[in-house]
Parts: C-alpha cells; structure tokens; sequence
C-alpha cells in the first residue's frame, strides 16, 4: 500500500499537556537530577564535589551494611505482602458474601486505614503495642505473660503496622477480580463431585490469582518504598532502605549516596513489578483476556 | 417404582413461597421439562434437587435412595447451567476431566473417557483451547459434555439454550435429544421455552405459582391443556369469555359467548367459564360460505405460515393459514371462519381451580 503523507493529530497531545507538565516538571525532573546526584563525590569535609564517579553504587553493592538494609526491607515487603494474601484474599469471600447493609458497612471498616493519617495511625499502633501499651497491659493482666513483649522497634510491630495499611490494597484488588467470578461455577464444581475445600483450590483460587498476583505487586512495591511507618515504629536499630536514604540525606548530610540508594531501590522495585507483570500476563493470557 | 421423585417438595424464602407442596415422578430414562415463566418455582426446584437450595418441605429420592440432605458434591448429578459455568482457567479437556478425577479415575482411562465424550459432543479437536477461545455453542456443547463425564444418573438442565441463537437453539435440541435417547439418561430441564420443551420431552410439568398445573406429553399438553395458565403458556390460542349451557344429550357441548351459541368439546362445567380456539384450528373460506364471517384486519407473513386478525361479532380472532398456495386473502378483505366443534376447549374461568 502506498504510504499516505504523515499527519500529526495534535488533538491528544494537546489534552495530555497539563498533565504531561505535571509529570515533567513534578516527577521526572527531581528523578533526573537525583539520578545525576548520585553520580557524585563526596567529601566528609568538603561536601559535594564537581567529579563523577560510581563509588556510591560500588560502596552500596559491597558494603555488607547496605546489603543488610536492602535485604531487611525485601524480607519485610515479602513478609507483608504474604501476610496480606493470607489475611485479604479470605477477608475478601467474606466480604463479596455479605449483604446490603453489612456489606457496605464491613467495606468501609477495611478501606478505613486508607483514611488515617499515617503518622496518627502509626503513634496509634505504637501506644497498643508499647510496653505499658494496651496489647501488654491485658497479657499481664490475664497473666499470660510475666514481663511485657517487645513489640515496638521489633520487625514484628513494624510488620503488623505495615499490613494494616496494605491490606486494603490487597482487598480492593481481589475485589474486582471476585465480582468477575460466576456464582454458578462453585456450584458447577460441587456437582461434578469436588468437596468444598477442592473447589476453593481448584476453581476459585486459581480464577483469583490475577488479582491476588496485581495486588501483591502494589503491596510488595508500596512496602519497599514505605518510609513513615518504618521510622516511627522501626527506630534506628531496624533501618529500611527507605529511612536509610533519609539518613544519608539529613543526618550525614551525604546526599550523592542517598540518591544512590535511593535509584538502586527504584530500579529493583521497577524490575520486580514488570517481571511479575510479564509472569503474570504470560500465564494468564490465553485464560482471562479480554 | 420411579426413578427421580419429589414429594411433598417446597421452599419458601420468608414470607415467598417459591415452590408448593411439589409432587412429581420421573421414570428412569425419561425427559421432563419443567416449563413456567420466571418465578414459577422451576429453577428452584431444580436448584433443590441439585443440593444447591435446601427444602423446606418435602423429600427427594433417587432409585429409592432418600438424597433429600445429602450434599451436592455427594449427588452425582450432572447440571448444565444457564451460564455454562465451565471453569475458565482450564483447557476444555480439563473441565471434562475434572469431575472423574474427583472420582479417582486417572491415567488411560481417564483419557480415553475424556475422549469419548468429546466425541459424543462432536468436538473433537478442541481439547486444548480455554473456554474463551470457543464460540457460544462450542462452549454449551462442553458444558454438557463435562456433565456427561461422570456418567450421571440425572442430568439437569438450567435454561442451557438461553444464550443461544435460534438457529443453533433448534439444532441443540435435536442433537441434546438424540444424545439423551442414546444414553437413556434420566433428565430434567428447566425452561421457559415452550418449543424446547415441546421437542425434546417424553413429558411436560407446567408451573405456575410454585406448582405443577399440568404433567402430560407435549402433545396432550399442547391439544388439551388442563388449565387457562396452560392453554395460554403453550402456544398462541383465542380466548373468549363464555357462560356455560346445560348439556342436552348431544355428543358435544354447548357455550354461550355473547349472543352467539357455540358448539364445543364436552365439558362438564357451570356458569362463567373460558372458552379456547387455537389459530391453527380455524379454517378459511370466501365471504358467504358458512361460518362466522369477519374482515381481516392485519397480515403477517410468518415464512412457515400467514398469521391473520379477523374482526367478527366474537371479537378479533387470530386465525393462521399454512404457507401453501399464495394467500388470496387481502387485509380488508371478507372471510368465512369454521373450525371443528371438538377444537374448541372449555376451561372453568376461576384461575387454577384445579392441577
């Protein structure tokens, strides 16, 4: 076929402007300049220097230190995330079975995290689960245990803390996935002779699973990056990569490092949302597209 | 004895009764359709003998064998339902095989049953794809292979040609038959369709109100229905309100519509009753023949037959002409209307005195 002459249509471009401003100026400007800081030498005494180098990328991959705090924060963001698998996907049956009234109500108890300000629920959860907090007090009380559990700055508290936020991500993403689902299928199942517990492994699961799989990338990717609750309930001993990145920034004062760290947790989040999202889509493409 | 039987069967949910003290024996073998309108107490009825729908009254029992509290995955039922429900994340083989494998069979016989009804459905060949990458009737016929699978001994069927197109519908009755006939496969289908269930039923259970008005084969059904509901449902009738005449020793009987005194089939009724013509039942002929004469008012060509509104003195009749000769009639034009006094059926007018 004979190639027409080209047409711009500027008519989308147009309405992405403001937006595409936005993203330019807001997003992707402060990432190029990060990505350069972290190319640069620092000096203890004399700050920022005008040389490039890659010693901060070397200093993060070598030093066990780095290595220590990056594989605490995967650990953690694993953790939360199978956490919240195990607690939203059967919050979310529950949820889809409720009627009415109940539903809505139960519903917007779950989402309600979502509309708390992080640092009050986070000082909330540290006054339940301190050491003269609510959680202790009552274990003493009951005298199931003699001498307070550690909970705050323990990777325990942090965890519980952190999935009490995802898990609405975790459920609203199940969610969608659930009101797809044909009533009639689990009764399709049960009539060819499968006990309820097989139809749930072998027919509801699996039709659930690119939900649950798009939840865990947002819960996995959101943990990895978390800042506030790490800090408030994780304290000093228990640094993530994210709160480490902050230290570097404010504390030492060496930014180029920060920035590194900080592009070297943005590159590793990056790699493992789109390997799980081409896992996923290869997968499942003959089975739910469309 | 009957194979399938519900007695006494009934549900309500709070203050609806959707099904009503229903009583009704299947023989081995046999092909009932449970025909009504929406709410009608069909599906439920269907869902209670699935396991799906917890009685509140009643019993149901196969070979003799009480199931009325067994679990579904406990009944060996097969059900094909109205959405398919095949398990989308399986290949066609594997929904066909999931059943048997519930059932512990494995290996080469379960590949070879696999097969085989594949075959029996006609689709071989497509035992890989997902049920997304088949067509509407490619995925019924899945459907009711993977019921068939596991060799039930009552095969249910919830309104499975409703998503069909007319087409394909009337093919799937004649091949869902057949493949009953050859199985000889107890079955229950519920419809709305009153052509699916005339084609492939050995008998019909028209519902309505949470019961059954009438049990009889598609043909008496059809020809002398047993109940206003019934003669209305099945099929297209003329309707007349009519005050019943005493009998006076005459093989046929007698009504009263207006002014008009009519003969009809024997009746053995009092006071306000309903009188029933069907359209295929009246005759044609010119203007001044003997008959009740009346003007047509509208004409549809129907492809198999001409479907005519005749204005007469008994009001407007729907009269159809078999697609033979080209009609002579015109809209507008004078005709003579006969049929056989036998034809026409009386009904006692109270709504479902009786089933």
């Amino acid at each position: 076929m004979p190639s027409l002459p080209a047409r711009i249509n500027w008519v989308p471009w147009l309405f992405s402007a403001p937006a595409l401003a936005v993203f330019v100026s807001m997003l992707l400007t402060p990432l190029v300049l990060t990505g350069l800081l972290s190319l640069y030498v620092f000096d203890g005494m004399r700050g920022i220097q005008d040389t490039l180098t890659l010693h901060n990328f070397v200093e993060i991959f070598t030093d066990s230190y780095y290595l220590e705090i990056f594989t605490r924060t995967a650990a953690m963001s694993a953790g939360v995330t199978f956490i919240c698998i195990a607690i939203g996907v059967p919050e979310t049956l529950i949820l889809s079975r409720m009627q009415g009234r109940w539903k809505s109500i139960f519903l917007l108890i779950v989402l309600a995290p979502l509309l708390i300000s992080v640092i009050v629920r986070t000082l909330g959860w540290s006054i339940l689960l301190g050491a003269n907090g609510l959680i202790n007090q009552t274990l003493l009380e009951l005298g199931i245990v003699d001498k307070p559990i550690r909970m705050v700055f323990t990777m325990t508290g942090v965890t519980i803390a952190m999935v009490h936020v995802m898990v609405p991500f975790m459920i609203m993403s199940v969610w969608a996935t659930i009101q797809k689902l044909d009533p009639q299928i689990e009764q399709a199942s049960l009539s060819l002779g499968a006990s309820r517990l097989k139809t749930f492994f072998q027919v509801i699961l699996p039709q659930l699973l690119p939900g649950i799989l798009s939840g865990s990338i947002i819960v996995f990717a959101l943990s990895a990056s978390a800042f506030a609750t790490p800090a408030l309930l994780g304290g000093r001993k228990l640094k993530v990569v994210a709160t480490a990145a902050y230290d570097e920034f404010l504390s030492t004062l060496n930014w180029p490092l920060g920035a590194a760290i900080v592009i070297v947790l943005l590159v590793a989040n990056i790699i493992v949302i789109i390997g799980c999202n081409r896992w996923v889509e290869n997968r499942f493409r003959a089975v739910f597209e469309g | 004895m009957s194979f399938l039987s519900l007695k006494g069967l009934g549900k309500r949910f709070g203050n609806f009764v959707a099904v009503d003290q229903l009583d009704l024996d299947v023989e081995r073998g046999e092909f009932i359709s449970l025909l009504g309108p929406s709410g009608c107490g069909k599906t439920t009825t269907l869902q209670m003998v699935a396991g799906f729908i917890e009685p509140s009254s009643g019993s149901i029992s196969v070979a003799g064998r009480d199931i009325t509290n067994l679990r579904p995955e406990k009944r060996g039922m097969g059900v094909v339902f109205q959405s398919y429900a095949l398990f989308p994340h399986m290949t066609v083989e594997q929904n066909i095989a999931f059943g048997l494998e519930m059932r512990g069979v494995s290996g080469q016989q379960l590949k070879s049953r696999v097969g085989d009804t594949l075959s029996l459905v006609r689709l071989d060949g497509l035992g890989q794809r997902y049920p997304r990458q088949l067509s509407g009737g490619q995925r019924q016929r899945v459907a009711i292979a993977r019921a068939l699978a596991i060799q039930p001994e009552v095969l249910l069927l919830d309104e499975p040609m409703s998503n069909l197109d007319a087409k394909l519908r009337e093919e799937m009755h004649i091949e869902m038959r057949a493949i009953q006939k050859h199985l000889n496969i107890t079955t229950v289908l519920v419809t709305h369709d009153q052509v699916e269930a005339m084609t492939m039923s050995d008998r019909i259970a028209v519902m309505y109100g949470g019961r059954i008005v009438q049990l009889d084969t598609p043909y008496n059904a059809y020809e002398h229905p047993a109940s206003n509901f019934a003669s209305t449902f099945l099929g297209k009738t003329n309707k007349f309100d009519a005050q019943a005449l005493p009998a006076e020793n005459q093989p046929s009987s007698r009504v009263k519509i207006g002014s008009h005194t009519l003969e009809t089939a024997p009746y053995r009724l009092r006071g306000t009753v309903h009188a029933y013509i069907r359209p295929e039942k009246i005759r044609l002929s010119p203007a001044g023949s003997p008959g009740l004469s009346g003007k047509i008012k509208t004409r549809l060509f129907l492809g198999t037959l001409w479907m005519l509104e005749v204005e007469t003195e008994l009001g407007l009749l729907r009269v159809s002409a078999p697609n033979q000769d080209p009609l002579s009639h015109n809209e507008g034009d004078l005709v003579s209307l006969t049929w056989n006094p036998r034809d026409m059926q009386v009904l006692p007018a109270a709504e479902e005195a009786h089933a």
